[in-house]
């Protein structure tokens, strides 16, 4: 499952691509992360499934395009 | 109104674009369009919007041209660095097309003056540098319903998204992110022509929004990373969240400290209550440090809690989470002199301490 990742969370990723082993849902991905990356626990970012936000617990389908985005303040 | 000989000459390329034409030109030239910043999105999308021939352009900006502005802010030169940046900004658009309108507001747009000013225009983009502007630009917006085109960098990559008909940013982040979690520009840097990017697409926004051709981003969210031309557009819904988080009148929207929301000025240690720990320790998981000597009863018991004695903890401060911090004591005096001190080390951290401390707990039946 490939996880893209931007912005400044690449600092914590370390890529802006993840391989990650499949999961079931957004909520599933996200405690996924937390214990890989235990600094995202505390900062802001979403997790988008196929161009939705996750703002509830999203099914993840076996072909999902997944992202993690945090927010920009930069102009 | 009509668009004479010289008009023609100067805008013929885009209206005889198909679907463009004269009408298009006519609805540019009548346009009125504020600017919120006039720096490395500010310069590509004023050029831009000036080019094309927006009648009337507002531009905001309290800041002076510096060296480091250079490599991305291309209406700037050597000449103008210390010069406001409006004054040159306006200067050079005229230089650009002198059949437009001008206004600089040579201020810092805040939620005490933005509103009267965003009423005299049709469309606002914002081309700010940071969280306190753009939320409280984004809560003014939505409040007036008036459509906002919202664009953002980051290093290597950027944002872009049209918020109208009652969305807005609060449904994407419904409330900043915490003090310094994420850099600026200047901490983080950004490629020079990125932002030329990013407000290209901006004013591209802008201009379809006014002449209603093709379509615009509302609604979307599209972010694009230079360092491997990946585009990625996501849907953004209304949320009950993002409107909780939103003022709902003009008194509220006055009233809020948006730079003390968004941690843009140095937080201060801050004493709360009992009741205010209550409310605090039961919704969220701040940490709390009892910084009493080891022997000091009762303990803090069912509040998860780690003992740190002053002095030690003055000594070297332990890591104490990345969240907030709760101080406590037997009556709140030592807390409140570990918080202040763990506050001036720490400016960005939410630091408290508990007024009254273990005794206050007590009396109020909380231990």
């Amino acid at each position: 499952m490939e996880v893209l990742v931007f912005g400044q969370l690449t600092d914590i990723t370390g890529s802006t691509s993840l391989q990650l082993p499949t999961v079931a849902s957004s909520d599933e991905l996200r405690e996924m992360l937390h214990t890989q990356f235990p600094s995202l626990k505390s900062i802001t970012y979403l997790i988008a499934i196929n161009k939705k936000i996750a703002k509830q617990n999203m099914v993840i389908d076996q072909h999902a395009e997944i992202a993690l985005l945090p927010p920009f303040s930069g102009g | 109104m009509d668009i004479n000989e010289q008009a023609f000459a100067r805008y013929h390329r885009q209206i005889r674009l198909p679907g463009f034409g004269i009408a298009s030109q006519e609805r540019l030239q009548a346009a009125k369009v504020l600017v919120v910043g006039a720096g490395g999105l500010g310069c590509p999308i004023l050029a831009s919007l000036a080019g094309a021939g927006v009648g009337t352009i507002g531009i905001v900006d309290d800041g002076l041209v510096e060296l480091s502005n250079l490599h991305r802010q291309f209406l700037f030169g050597m000449n103008d660095i210390g010069l406001p940046k409006v004054d040159i900004a306006a200067r050079q658009l005229a230089v650009l097309n002198p059949s437009i309108q001008t206004h600089t507001y040579n201020f810092l747009l805040t939620n005490h003056n933005a509103i009267d000013l965003l009423t005299q225009y049709d469309i606002v983009l914002d081309g700010t540098d940071n969280f306190t502007t753009r939320y409280m630009l984004a809560d003014a917006c939505a409040f007036i319903y008036k459509p906002l085109i919202y664009g953002a960098v980051s290093r290597f990559e950027g944002q872009v998204a049209v918020f109208e008909n009652g969305l807005s940013y609060r449904d994407v982040f419904p409330v900043p992110p915490k003090p310094g979690e994420v850099q600026n520009c200047e901490e983080a840097g950004v490629l020079g022509y990125l932002p030329g990017i990013i407000g290209n697409m901006m004013a591209g926004e802008c201009l379809k929004w006014i002449t209603k051709l093709g379509t615009t981003l509302s609604g979307k969210l599209l972010t694009f990373s230079a360092l491997d031309n990946r585009f990625l557009e996501l849907d953004i819904d209304s949320t009950a969240e993002g409107k909780l988080a939103r003022p709902t009148s003009k008194e509220e929207f006055e009233s809020r400290d948006y730079a003390m929301l968004c941690g843009t000025i140095p937080l201060q240690a801050r004493e709360i209550s009992v009741e205010e720990f209550r409310i605090f320790t039961a919704t969220e998981t701040p940490s709390i440090i009892d910084v009493r000597e080891l022997h000091e009863e009762p303990s803090l018991g069912k509040f998860p809690h780690e003992r740190v004695p002053l002095q030690t903890f003055l000594q070297a401060f332990p890591y104490v989470g990345d969240g907030a911090v709760i101080f406590v004591c037997q009556s709140g005096k030592r807390s409140l002199q570990a918080a202040e001190l763990y506050a001036a080390s720490h400016p960005h951290r939410m630091v408290y301490s508990l007024r009254g401390g273990v005794i206050a707990l007590l009396e109020n039946g909380l231990l």
